[in-house]
């Protein structure tokens, strides 16, 4: 794992540290003028370079629509988004999404799905090939090239995502709920693995997540949101030594406070949608509620 | 190709026997229901009347040996696979055309809608005034059959992919014209493979009609008998009162049909390799 030193360079000259995003005053509504639903209001923060950034917030905040007006596939109504001070204008090899669940290829081999940008942008050349080769056994999905998506687990598929992604050595990574939907052995497998993946490149990287511990366990800073529409509610720095161990942030001091202020924080969000009768938000804080009792 | 093995392992299996029993219990069950004017002291009167499946037998071991029986055979399969590969040829682009495009979606898909109700067989006598000969009615009508289940399968398929793969596929730097290539017509590959079958199964259903409406085609008046496709066989057979060859010739479409349905599949199979291996 510790092999990254030897990543060949692509010829993208992109800083190994990554992009540097800033949000400015964003807004985005949807519907006819007058019906609008306003999802994102004046919403700023910034994601900085060579950090990873975890966005954090009740379901339904508006997190994913923020994820579709980074990644360029929708425009704000209004405010700005700049990536190392231009404007973003459309999706770009600059910063690129892993989605929630997988969204590999069906059609394509785990090495076709990796080889798809370089052959998007006419370099099916040796330095790709290498590159993918590399990655794959990075991943450790050298002998499961051949293999179609439906025949990997669910990890594997989200390696194989992550390879797809890192071949285009994009500035900023930006992972939608990545880990969703695994089951929990996989899941803690695959925070440990990412973290290990984020401590060797330190790729400027967001992060979006519904789980609090996961959110701790790799940020650098976690933006907390407030309920639809989506703002900054509060960013906490989690200082925490890295390399990280799942072990050692258990039963760590500074990482439980944090794991406090996050949490009463998102019941306070989820306690206001609560009353405005979301039943997403009921569950929320069914949930949350006992484990803040309980840490009491 | 199956192995001997694989064939070893589905003739011990027990879902072949079961269907072996199913057959034979139905052919037992009709032999002996033709053969008997009552049935536990209850009249048969029009069960008699189906000739029972030893004669039909006979007939068709004489029939084998009779080329116009073979002639229909190819008259019909050559206008099916006529009328489809016409179908798949105009339906896909077509219908790719209006999954993708706006403009040409709005432009075409409202006439689509009008016609595609309108069944293939009310077409018959449009077709054969409209086109020079009987046998290119009846190749339109064919075509018909298997147009609409081709395109409306085709926009279907294309419009169902996952949003996330044009997304993804435009960060990574993706033309259109790759995203066409790579994204749409493989995601739509299943789809056209679903249509294809689809259609084509109607294929044999408005071929055999179309024959017995319009008497055969031109080729009618050459073979006798065998003269106009299995449809025309069977409308003749009929005329000449000859009740085992109208069944020897209903057998003829459903494996006609059959063998057409499952080259299809094979044929689905081999470009949809990623839904094959779980």
């Amino acid at each position: 794992m510790r092999a990254v030193n030897t990543l060949p360079v692509t010829a993208a000259p992109v800083s190994v540290l990554g992009g540097q995003i800033e949000v400015k005053d964003v807004s985005k509504s949807y519907g006819a003028v007058g019906f609008a639903k306003t999802v994102v209001r004046d919403c700023s923060f910034t994601v900085e370079r060579s950090k990873l950034t975890v966005m954090i917030g009740p379901s339904g905040c508006g997190k994913s629509t923020l994820i579709r007006l980074l990644a360029g596939f929708e425009s704000p109504s209004s405010g700005s988004i700049t990536i190392d001070g231009k404007p973003v204008s459309g999706p770009g090899v600059d910063r690129l999404v892993v989605f929630q669940e997988s969204a590999l290829f069906p059609w394509m081999t785990t090495y076709d799905n990796i080889m798809y940008g370089p052959r998007a942008r006419g370099e099916d050349n040796k330095v790709s090939r290498d590159l993918a080769e590399f990655l794959l056994q990075k991943v450790g999905l050298g002998t499961f090239r051949h293999k179609y998506p439906p025949q990997l687990s669910g990890g594997m598929q989200r390696r194989a995502e992550l390879a797809r992604a890192m071949i285009n050595n994009p500035s900023v990574m930006i992972l939608d709920e990545p880990f969703r939907g695994l089951d929990a052995m996989t899941k803690k497998l695959m925070q440990d693995y990412y973290a290990n993946l984020y401590e060797e490149t330190r790729r400027t990287t967001f992060f979006v997540t519904t789980d609090i511990d996961e959110a701790i366990f790799i940020a650098d800073r976690i933006l907390v949101m407030t309920n639809i529409p989506a703002q900054v509610r509060a960013v906490l720095e989690v200082n925490l030594p890295r390399p990280r161990r799942l072990e050692d942030i258990i039963e760590n001091d500074d990482a439980n406070l944090i794991k406090m202020e996050a949490l009463s924080l998102l019941h306070e969000e989820a306690m206001k949608s609560f009353a405005r009768g979301s039943k997403a938000a009921a569950d929320f804080v069914e949930a949350y509620a006992k484990r803040i009792r309980k840490d009491d | 190709m199956p192995s001997s093995a694989d064939i070893a392992a589905i003739v011990f299996s027990r879902k072949f026997w079961r269907g072996v029993v199913s057959i034979l219990s139905f052919l037992v069950i009709w032999e002996i229901g033709s053969r008997s004017r009552e049935w536990f002291g209850v009249p048969l009167p029009w069960m008699s009347q189906i000739p029972a499946p030893t004669a039909v037998a006979v007939t068709f071991l004489q029939l084998v040996h009779s080329p116009s029986y073979w002639y229909s055979w190819y008259l019909s399969t050559a206008r099916v696979f006529e009328g489809f590969i016409a179908a798949m040829l105009i339906g896909i682009p077509l219908g790719l055309a209006m999954a993708v495009s706006r403009i040409f979606y709005g432009t075409f898909f409202p006439v689509f809608e009008v016609l595609r109700p309108i069944p293939p067989l009310a077409w018959v006598p449009a077709s054969i005034i409209f086109w020079p000969t009987q046998e290119m009615s009846i190749a339109f009508v064919t075509f018909l059959g298997a147009f609409y289940a081709i395109v409306i399968n085709v926009i279907g398929g294309a419009q169902a992919i996952d949003v996330r793969y044009f997304q993804a596929a435009r960060s990574m730097g993706s033309s259109s014209w790759d995203v066409f290539r790579r994204i749409i017509l493989p995601g739509t590959l299943p789809s056209i493979v679903v249509g294809a079958t689809v259609g084509i199964g109607i294929t044999w259903a408005v071929v055999v009609a179309a024959e017995m409406i319009s008497g055969g085609g031109s080729a009618g008046s050459m073979g006798g008998a065998g003269g106009g496709g299995l449809g025309f066989f069977i409308w003749n057979s009929y005329v000449g009162g000859s009740y085992t060859q109208i069944v020897v010739g209903m057998i003829s479409i459903g494996i006609a049909g059959y063998l057409s349905s499952a080259l299809l599949r094979k044929l689905g199979d081999m470009v949809t390799p990623w839904l094959q291996q779980r």
